[in-house]
């Protein structure tokens, strides 16, 4: 396809401004989060909620990816879901290999677990 | 419905006509732009495979995590000040961003000074954030921390922050080169005839290296 029939992304610069200074206040927020020594559900909460915000913002208006048809978006954006699988999979080995440490390399150091202590 | 419709379609009717369609799925989206998502898309699993693998690290260590707050502070003006310079490559980089998406904008207003010297603004900004990368290696080297072990904890963190921190400052750093050369062949006028839609798909990869700092940010330094 030739650039003559590709479509221009062009969007009005004040669309742009607004971002930039909401990815500078987000920044701010997360950043903010481990200044104020937040601990717990809140601080993971927070920074969660400010690291998917930043990257909505950046990916559809940056990337331009709000003004793209839903046969690119979804192309680009649907794959990478099947990452949460992975990430599952991989939360439930390391979470066995942390118990499999504990009760064979450091004799049941952790009591909170109430595993019997085999030496 | 008749045979060929010469309107596009919106929303689910779309994607179904686009991938019906005949020679390309992509309609409004030049080669080079559909290329450049589907390299970003593949990148994307490689820094996944390295947040995965950081992750699993992490939970699987029973020797406590090194505290990033601490490691990361820096003390300026006899002020301790916790993830400071993380901050502020945070803030540079989100900067250079911003001068990319109004670059991409002005390629296709044809302003192609203004264009150029954005991104070339953008590469400095780039450059700027891989100087403090490198500052803070040399740091994090001099106390100690090898990609084997280090004083602070978890003896796996060197390894994971080489890599991770590593290969994003290897993506910032091919993208200064690659602003740089595009910023001149702008600047030279060699896209007069063929359009400006190569900001754009330069700006994709600059902002997709923002957005895996964004990533970076959160699980690395903040978790």
């Amino acid at each position: 396809m030739s650039s003559a029939t590709a479509e221009v992304q062009q969007h009005p610069l004040g669309v742009y401004f607004k971002v930039w200074v909401l990815l500078f206040v987000l920044s701010a927020f997360s950043y903010m989060v481990d200044y104020m020594q937040l601990q717990g559900l809140l601080r993971w909460g927070l920074v969660l909620l400010f690291m998917f915000l930043k990257a909505g913002f950046i990916i559809a208006i940056f990337m331009h990816m709000a003004w793209e048809r839903l046969a690119l978006v979804t192309a680009i954006l649907v794959p990478p879901m099947c990452l949460l699988v992975f990430i599952a999979i991989m939360g439930v080995e390391s979470e066995y290999t942390w118990i499999s440490r504990m009760f064979h390399f450091l004799g049941g150091v952790a009591p909170e677990l109430n595993l019997p202590v085999h030496h | 419905m008749s045979g060929v419709s010469t309107t596009l379609e919106p929303g689910m009717k779309g994607i179904a006509q686009d991938w019906s369609s005949d020679k390309d799925a992509f309609k409004n989206v030049s080669w080079g732009k559909t290329m450049m998502w589907i390299f970003l898309l593949s990148d994307t699993f490689i820094f996944s495979c390295f947040l995965i693998a950081y992750m699993t690290v992490r939970w699987s260590s029973p020797v406590p995590w090194p505290p990033t707050s601490e490691v990361f502070a820096l003390t300026l003006f006899g002020q301790h000040i916790p993830l400071l310079l993380i901050a502020i490559m945070t803030f540079v980089l989100i900067t250079s961003s911003g001068t990319m998406a109004l670059a991409v904008n002005y390629g296709y207003r044809r302003n192609k000074k203004v264009a150029a010297s954005l991104m070339l603004v953008t590469a400095l900004l780039g450059l700027t954030f891989v100087g403090m990368q490198a500052f803070e290696w040399s740091k994090l080297i001099s106390e100690g921390v090898r990609p084997w072990g280090n004083p602070m904890g978890a003896p796996q963190f060197g390894a994971i922050f080489f890599m991770v921190t590593g290969f994003h400052g290897f993506h910032v750093s091919i993208g200064v080169i690659y602003l740089t050369i595009v910023a001149i062949k702008v600047a030279k006028g060699h896209y007069e005839e063929r359009g400006y839609g190569i900001v754009e798909i330069t700006g994709l990869y600059w902002h997709f290296v923002d957005l895996v700092w964004v990533f970076i940010f959160a699980f690395f330094y903040l978790w």
